[in-house]
């Protein structure tokens, strides 16, 4: 092969490509059209996951977790680790982390005067919390817990009362049969596996967006649950948020080289398996989903070159007879492929990308929103375009696209020139 | 210097269950620069004759050499080479690229064998210029007449200088004007290019422009003649070692 032998290609390709120009605009509608399909629909997928995905990462494991090596597997008030300080605290508090909280979690049971519920109690530090994960905009009725420090709450009698409350979830209160500011106990096991239990007042309501969360988690002061597990100076979890949840390699070796040997650093892959597994299954969805696009595409590409290559039977022949080889009939109608995959892949990669930019602010889509709250989406979903899926569906279309065009291809390359020069 | 040799070549194509003997035993050979036609009834070989020397057919049996290299014996992608290198071929209906203009037709052979774009352009203008299409280089073929199409398809098979040029009723969709143009044509490119010229026709008002005649039925040579001006001979006896012997027919 040398360079004008691939011109000849080329130009023979491109020309031959706009004989039938109607019909080549019919297929680069279609490629373009499946790719818009294959990398719009994808963004608006990604959006919903991310969503979920965002709120359930934020909602409690953060980016990386700092616990316990047998926490995971135990996560009991034994289980536990002493608070940050020193080298950890000031890798806690480096630019590189986001917000980071630490929380007492223990399993507990949760009665009003009416009803009994087994709930997750998280001892939080509310100013943390809320800078880490708690959206304030989802306390419904009443407030969270409040932010003071040791010495403001040894000094406001309206804090500390606020500070030995508890925060529950809307739907929790419903099955509780309760509702803000009425009484209810939580009993739970100390460090010592006796059973404990004290008062607390309802001070806030809240909702999620998470199905199932509001019925699980139950906030209060992690000082008052330390002191009724007797926990002082330990904690079940460190938190940590850094820039994103996909690549978070580098806070986590940030993290984890600060940490004393007996602490377990660990990504939200492993924290949350269920979340993990969304991740992975969607990002398999998106190769499902765009291999499925192609093969209905394939079908029109290999018409389209098999109808290119049979009208022009004669003319392959004739290169043939004047010493074309098989191999360069091959490289040209591999080329007609590509230029034909490039046109509709830049034609629906433009339009993709548009119409992700005209809904960048979010599509409503409150119509189905029940049906998408049971997924833990959101009313109203915002495109995410993650290049790497725009390049899987481009790879995916030219290298299957050139795979189906081997058969016209090669079939056209192993014509008998006699034959086809005598063909009408 | 022998340029082409055929030996006891054979071939039979099979339609249905009849057997068509497309070439029987035939042996010839042809001297470098020669101008031969190769006439005969339809049916009667002449152009798988034609197309086995260009190595579109291979030959049941028998033996064709160009050059020295045997051909017969080549496999598809060595037959390429040789047509590109070393045949060129006129075709009965012109057989251009519809989407090449008249230049890029002609440099269409130039730009597999991978000759510079500068060499390829003078060489098909001054081959062009030599065809009489000067100033047509850029029309498309359809734009051409047929007997414009058949020059372009001409100039095409000589422009890369192949040792062979093998036409195939290149007259055949011509009127009788531009059919004697063409051949003058050819006739004059075979004298001052010193190729090899092998020219398969039935049209009997243009065989007179080649020294030597072949004729063929059911696929043998009945007869091969060296015409001297309006002088006609037959010769016989061994093809291989007569091919000068101007006889009588």
């Amino acid at each position: 092969m040398n360079v004008s032998s691939l011109t000849i290609a080329f130009t023979l390709a491109w020309r031959n490509l706009w004989r039938n120009y109607r019909r080549t605009l019919i297929m680069l509608l279609a490629i373009g059209l499946g790719v818009w399909a294959m990398v719009f629909m994808t963004a608006m997928m990604r959006g919903m996951v991310d969503g979920m995905l965002k709120d359930g990462i934020r909602a409690l494991p953060g980016h990386v977790q700092i616990h316990h090596p047998n926490y995971l597997d135990d996560p009991s008030v034994a289980n536990s680790i002493a608070e940050p300080q020193g080298t950890l605290l000031d890798a806690l508090n480096h630019p590189q982390v986001d917000a980071w909280a630490m929380r007492v979690k223990v399993p507990a049971v949760i009665s009003s005067e009416r009803e009994t519920r087994g709930v997750m109690l998280l001892g939080v530090d509310a100013a943390a919390e809320l800078n880490l994960s708690f959206d304030i905009s989802h306390i419904t009725q009443g407030q969270f817990l409040p932010s003071l420090t040791e010495e403001e709450l040894a000094v406001d009698v309206q804090a500390q009362k606020a500070a030995k409350g508890i925060v529950i979830g809307v739907k929790l209160a419903q099955k509780l049969e309760t509702r803000l500011g009425k009484r209810i106990v939580v009993m739970t096991q100390d460090i010592d596996n006796t059973i404990v239990d004290r008062g607390f007042r309802i001070v806030g309501l809240y909702q999620s967006d998470i199905p199932g969360f509001e019925e699980m988690y139950v906030y209060s002061d992690r000082r008052l649950i330390q002191s009724m597990v007797g926990l002082k100076g330990q904690v079940s979890e460190i938190a940590i948020n850094g820039d994103g949840y996909r690549d978070n390699q580098a806070l986590l070796s940030h993290i984890a080289n600060a940490s004393p040997a007996d602490m377990k650093v660990e990504s939200w892959r492993q924290v949350d398996a269920y979340l993990s597994a969304m991740l992975e299954m969607m990002d398999g969805f998106v190769l499902v989903w765009i291999v499925v696009i192609f093969l209905a595409l394939s079908f029109g590409l290999m018409n389209t070159l098999i109808m290119a290559v049979f009208e022009r039977v004669r003319e392959i022949g004739l290169m043939q007879a004047l010493g074309m080889r098989s191999s360069g009939v091959m490289r040209m109608i591999l080329i007609e492929s590509l230029l034909l995959l490039l046109l509709g892949l830049a034609a629906g990669n433009i339009c993709s990308l548009l119409s992700i930019a005209a809904i960048q602010d979010g599509i409503d889509v409150t119509a189905v929103a029940e049906g998408m709250a049971m997924f833990g989406a959101k009313a109203v979903l915002y495109p995410v375009l993650q290049y790497s899926d725009m390049l899987l569906a481009n790879v995916v279309v030219i290298v299957l696209g050139l795979l189906t065009s081997l058969y016209p291809a090669w079939r056209a390359a192993h014509y008998d020139p006699i034959v086809a020069l005598n063909k009408h | 210097m022998i340029k082409v040799t055929c030996r006891k070549l054979r071939k039979t194509f099979v339609q249905g269950e009849t057997q068509i003997k497309g070439l029987d035993d035939v042996s010839l050979s042809i001297e470098k620069g020669e101008f031969v036609c190769l006439s005969g009834p339809s049916g009667s070989g002449k152009t798988t004759l034609l197309n086995a020397l260009g190595g579109l057919h291979t030959p049941d049996e028998g033996t064709i050499e160009i050059d020295g290299d045997v051909i017969s014996q080549m496999g598809a992608s060595e037959l390429a080479d040789l047509r590109l290198r070393r045949i060129g071929f006129v075709f009965q209906s012109y057989n251009l690229i519809p989407v090449l203009s008249a230049q890029e037709n002609v440099e269409f052979v130039m730009q597999i064998q991978g000759v510079d774009s500068q060499e390829r352009d003078q060489r098909a203008k001054a081959i062009l210029k030599e065809v009489g299409l000067e100033g047509m280089e850029t029309r498309l073929p359809a734009e051409l007449s047929g007997g414009q199409q058949q020059r372009v398809a001409v100039a095409r098979a000589l422009v890369s200088e192949p040792a062979l040029i093998l036409a195939d009723e290149p007259t055949a969709n011509l009127d009788s004007a531009t059919a004697e143009n063409l051949m003058q044509l050819l006739e004059n490119l075979n004298r001052k290019h010193q190729v090899t010229l092998v020219l398969a026709t039935h049209d009997t008002r243009i065989m007179g422009f080649a020294r030597r005649q072949i004729r063929m039925q059911d696929g043998k040579i009945i007869s091969d003649e060296i015409s001297s001006g309006s002088q006609h001979a037959l010769r016989g006896g061994d093809p291989l070692t007569a091919s000068h012997q101007e006889q009588d027919f």
